[in-house]
């Protein structure tokens, strides 16, 4: 067996692969939801219905795809430029405690300058966060992909520390909790009565500024050029530490907006379960989206969609909850088949 | 309280908690080292950990032996591997993606069928797991035999596969071919072998050693399966290949380091644990594998194909 590259991609074929690959998804769920000893038919229904079947379900849908749009961005943004940053779930947790520590009676502003102003913030400590990691892999080679893993267990410890001892909200009756973002500084709701907040139109907005900008300017052109080929950029006058910081801040910066998304929009205050996982997931909805900005967005409502879906069927049917994170980890291993496959063509012939 | 952690050191109880710290690392290290010398990258590694600690303490609870459990282990492991394989070599996908996507996928199959297992348990159920051996004579040795000699079978056997895979990777013909792919794969095609064949033969042999590792946590180290036990182990493995310069015996010297520093910060939290809060104890052995990523980056001569997929035809 071998590959060969496509001269050209027939304009149907990354639709058909993308269908087939969801296709494969749902057949290997449904063959886990009869494992389970249910229905996959009245599973699939459960699916549809929790994340579409009324108002509240719809906005709820929205709600989860807010933090996968912010993080599947922080991933998309990094792995364009082949900068492998697994650290968006540390980030998200550096831009909620920046939240904590600035919206909880620090300083008050009027909601539409203390709102810019916590997420202004966010990102500069999710950058700040990244910053020396992508520094020790320009100038000492200290490869990112285990140092931005291994940062996300010590901020949560952090995050532990934080809550357990000087933050911990007094009137909290004993959770580990921080106290409640002002009421200034909280994101008022898109749909009133819902948990949809104005996190979701800001992520949207950021997707498609990023867009703008990887299209439309220097930086974006660098960024693509860089990951492309750096021995390559560099002899055209691309400065590949430069483009890689660039990266790197605007990676973690939008992965700290993730948290202050969450902690000022969905939760109105920071406990040690804001993110079950919304970093790693991100890198799941950036490869469904081709790495795209827009890409980002449907992907991200997609996956928003699976989580939403099957926590309503894993309730109805009672199958463990656990589903949806398979799905969505079949999800990235049946997309990264599919792209392969749009760019070369299997040749089954000579030796295996 | 200085004289009280030097003391430690001299403490054969203390080294002996280090050896069984040093356990699951060891051998998930040795498993990375081996696809990495092939040229993959395996960041499967800690979903793989997780399955293979399901799997084998599964078999057990079932009524298997404990043979049987470290079998089945293996076998799940090597079988990830494969998984792993048809991904970043066969089809030449990312190994960084092709990883962490295995490492989500394992790990949440893994917790799916635990639950369909064990529907609601509050407290996980607890098997047999593997009983201390001690070696006649010498665990009669003062000091040594405590610290050296009164261990789990496993234990012994996890330490046996560092002169196994040591002779694995020198002494034989499937060892030089494996350092070859990762270094020079067109050499290897040159010589009429299959690079594509040799990197799926490292990564099953590998992810077999990681799923080991796991299954060591379930097997001997507790009895017991928890929800998020790997915690983080395999990524700290991945460090230790670094530190390690892709060397079994000095990825022994990391693994023993690594836990002779954790069981040290465990023994310093109940003596400051006053004082400091747990959690920074907690965070000082992933701050430590990134410090000694930084300290290993300068000598480090990563093997030359690793991240780069060999297609038939191409040249690099």
């Amino acid at each position: 067996m071998r590959l060969e590259a496509r001269e050209q991609t027939p304009a149907w074929l990354p639709w058909i692969a993308i269908i087939s690959s969801s296709l494969a998804t749902l057949i290997f769920a449904a063959v886990l939801i009869i494992v389970a000893g249910a229905s996959p038919i009245e599973g699939f229904y459960e699916l549809f219905r929790g994340a579409f079947g009324s108002k509240n379900s719809i906005a709820e849908t929205g709600a989860t795809a807010t933090p996968l749009i912010f993080t599947g961005l922080a991933a998309a943004v990094a792995f364009r430029a082949r900068f492998w940053n697994i650290g968006a779930e540390g980030q998200l947790y550096i831009g909620a405690l920046a939240t904590t520590f600035f919206g909880t009676g620090l300083i008050q502003f009027a909601p539409f300058i203390m709102i810019p102003f916590l997420f202004l913030m966010g990102f500069i400590f999710g950058a700040l966060a990244l910053l020396p990691l992508v520094l020790l892999r320009q100038y000492l080679k200290v490869d990112e992909v285990v140092t931005t893993l291994l940062m996300n267990f010590v901020i949560i410890l952090l995050v532990s520390y934080l809550l357990e001892g000087p933050w911990k909200d007094p009137y909290s009756l004993g959770w580990p909790q921080a106290a409640p973002i002002v009421d200034s500084g909280v994101l008022p709701q898109i749909i009133p009565r819902t948990r949809l907040h104005l996190g979701f139109a800001i992520a949207v907005s950021i997707a498609i500024v990023i867009w703008y900008v990887q299209t439309k300017t220097l930086f974006g052109f660098s960024t693509r050029a860089v990951g492309f080929n750096p021995s390559a950029a560099k002899h055209s006058g691309i400065s590949v530490t430069k483009t890689m910081i660039g990266v790197a801040i605007l990676s973690g910066g939008i992965a700290g907006l993730a948290g202050v998304s969450e902690t000022a929009g969905l939760k109105g205050y920071l406990t040690l379960d804001l993110s079950p996982g919304f970093g790693y997931t991100g890198i799941a909805v950036a490869m469904l989206g081709n790495l795209h900005p827009i890409g980002v967005i449907f992907s991200a409502m997609f996956i928003a969609v699976i989580y939403v879906g099957a926590d309503a069927m894993s309730r109805a049917i009672e199958v463990p909850t656990y589903l949806a994170d398979v799905i969505v980890a079949s999800t990235i291993l049946t997309v990264l088949v599919s792209l392969v496959l749009i760019k070369y063509r299997i040749i089954f012939k000579g030796k295996f | 309280m200085i004289l009280e952690l030097l003391e430690l050191l001299f403490n054969a109880g203390f080294w002996a908690a280090t050896i069984r710290i040093a356990c699951p690392l060891l051998m998930a290290t040795l498993g990375e080292l081996i696809c990495e010398r092939a040229g993959v990258l395996n960041l499967g590694i800690e979903g793989i950990m997780t399955i293979g600690a399901l799997v084998g303490w599964t078999t057990v609870y079932l009524g298997g032996d404990l043979s049987t459990g470290i079998l089945v282990a293996a076998l799940v492991g090597a079988s990830f591997g494969l998984l792993h394989a048809l991904f970043s070599v066969y089809l030449g996908a990312s190994q960084h993606v092709t990883g962490i996507g295995i490492t989500l996928f394992a790990s949440s199959i893994g917790y799916y069928s635990f639950r369909i297992l064990l529907p609601s348990s509050t407290t996980p159920p607890k098997i047999v797991a593997f009983q201390t051996i001690e070696i006649p004579v010498l665990s009669d040795i003062p000091f040594l035999g405590i610290a050296l000699f009164q261990h789990t079978t496993f234990t012994y056997f996890a330490f046996l596969m560092v002169p196994i895979v040591f002779w694995l990777m020198n002494k034989t013909p499937l060892g030089l071919a494996i350092k070859v792919a990762g270094e020079n794969p067109m050499a290897l095609e040159a010589q009429g072998l299959d690079v594509l064949f040799i990197r799926t033969i490292a990564l099953m042999i590998g992810s077999a050693l990681m799923a080991l590792g796991g299954a060591y946590l379930t097997m001997s180290a507790f009895d017991a399966f928890y929800f998020g036990m790997v915690n983080g182990r395999g990524w700290i493995a991945i460090a230790l290949v670094i530190f390690a310069s892709w060397q079994p015996f000095r990825a022994l010297l990391g693994a023993i380091l690594f836990a002779a520093f954790d069981a040290f910060q465990v023994r310093a939290q109940q003596l400051a644990g006053a004082f400091i809060a747990y959690q920074f104890f907690l965070m000082l052995p992933y701050i430590l594998s990134i410090v000694a990523m930084i300290f290993a980056a300068k000598s480090t001569h990563y093997p030359r194909a690793l991240l780069i997929p060999f297609r038939r035809g191409e040249r690099h």
